[in-house]
């Protein structure tokens, strides 16, 4: 059944969003449905634990190890469960290369599906009606929105996530970063970048340039 | 035959707003709580993750458009706990009872936080459907779009791709049917394919005829394409 009827529940419950939220709290820690402490914690695991810094670092390790790419780009899974890259949101994981000639973007059209053992919670940008609506048909109009602008023999890919598989765009390491480690060029990459709404830049200073 | 939620290729939304790379994870307070209660709640086992997305897209189109994204979660969930019967809509206004629910031996944790986020819930099953497609076969999407099994029921074909030519790239396995599981009416596993299909095939006018759109779509959305995929 679809369930679809005028009087949703959801009515009885006040009408600003953060006393509903409040409200339905209260009546199921009543009722001992849910542990407080419990909703804490997942709160602390994506606002301090999991978040685009996984992201980045599977992809500085990409750019420096090229077997590790190799496997990455044929059978993530099984690659990213060995750094501990698993688990909800993230269970069919496929990495996709940008390269010269194409460019690479993620979406989820219907709902707000996003990679989040690499990424964490998506940001809202990535949620909204403008950028739902948009990027499979205008691409490169949100390409702009972003500040970014593609050769003009850059094909785009966009990936429309409408089923449990979770893609993590790879993107295309900067000129002038031969001599970064792992750890330098994972700073370098933005949660953007991972999403292909942004390009990795080259760092402004060359490390150690200084004297 | 679709709901609000099915935006992809809509015109007219305006430009997107992109974030400062330094933005808080959740905008407020309230955002964290909503996130986190509907995620507790999905531990209860009373319904599954296709269950709770149609649960989001059944709200009545006002309410899809004027709710922000959180708060299409929340109230979403409300309704959700009240069909299946967790709830009752005198608990929603405050006149329930606050003994101890049956379902409370079930409750999320904090200890067991850590171990439910990272044991996650893949949908990848086996499956008795025979692999119809191979990498490169020309294929074209269901049209009229919609649910075959529950009228006005949970579907993933969007509808900008529906009756649409495109060519098998991937193929993902057998997965859950999200048509079939929304709805109480088993797993129903399937094989899944990424599909990829030319923007000049998708809309009348591309930005770039050669851009391309990619979907992961189950087999019987698909139907092979004799004419052969452009």
């Amino acid at each position: 059944m679809p369930h679809d009827h005028a009087d949703h529940p959801h009515a009885l419950l006040p009408p600003d969003p953060a006393l509903r939220v409040k409200a339905l709290e209260t009546i199921l820690t009543r009722k001992g449905l849910i542990d407080p402490a419990a909703l804490d914690e997942i709160i602390d695991t994506y606002q301090n634990k999991i978040g685009p810094q996984n992201g980045a670092r599977v992809v500085a390790k990409a750019w420096t190890d090229p077997n590790f790419r190799q496997a990455l780009l044929q059978d993530a899974d099984p690659v990213l469960a060995e750094l501990g890259y698993y688990g909800r949101q993230g269970e069919h994981m496929v990495v996709v290369e940008n390269t010269a000639m194409l460019h690479n973007m993620v979406v989820c059209t219907l709902c707000s599906c996003y990679p989040w053992p690499l990424l964490g919670i998506p940001p809202g940008w990535y949620k909204s009606d403008a950028y739902r609506a948009r990027v499979v048909r205008e691409p490169r109009g949100v390409l702009a929105d972003f500040g970014v602008s593609l050769p003009v023999e850059s094909a785009v890919r966009v990936w429309d996530s409408t089923a449990e598989v979770r893609y993590m765009v790879l993107p295309m390491r900067p000129e002038g970063t031969e001599d970064m480690d792992e750890a330098a060029l994972a700073a370098l990459v933005s949660r953007d970048a991972m999403i292909g709404t942004a390009l990795v830049a080259a760092p402004k200073h060359s490390p150690g340039a200084d004297a | 035959m679709s709901r609000l939620h099915d935006m992809g290729g809509r015109i007219g939304d305006g430009a997107v707003v992109p974030e400062a790379p330094d933005a808080p994870v959740f905008e407020t307070d309230w955002h964290a709580r909503a996130l986190a209660v509907t995620l507790a709640c999905g531990a209860l086992g009373r319904w599954n993750i296709d269950i709770s997305r149609h649960a989001r897209e059944r709200l009545s189109p006002k309410d899809y458009t004027r709710f922000s994204y959180y708060e299409k979660w929340v109230s979403a969930l409300a309704d959700l706990l009240v069909e299946t019967g967790v709830l009752t809509r005198a608990d929603l206004m405050g006149q329930g009872s606050d003994d101890l629910h049956a379902l409370a031996s079930k409750v999320l944790k904090a200890e067991a936080v850590a171990s439910v986020l990272a044991k996650g819930g893949p949908a990848n099953r086996d499956s008795a459907v025979p692999v119809q497609f191979q990498p490169g076969d020309a294929v074209t999407t269901r049209h009229p779009n919609g649910n075959t099994l529950v009228k006005g029921g949970h579907t993933r074909l969007p509808n900008y791709a529906a009756g649409t030519r495109g060519k098998i790239l991937l193929q993902h396995g057998a997965h859950v049917l999200p048509d079939s599981h929304a709805h109480g009416l088993g797993e129903a596993p399937e094989p899944l394919y990424a599909v990829v299909f030319k923007a000049a095939e998708l809309w009348i006018h591309p930005e770039n005829p050669e851009d391309e759109v990619v979907l992961d779509l189950w087999q019987s959305y698909l139907e092979p394409d004799l004419r052969g995929a452009s």
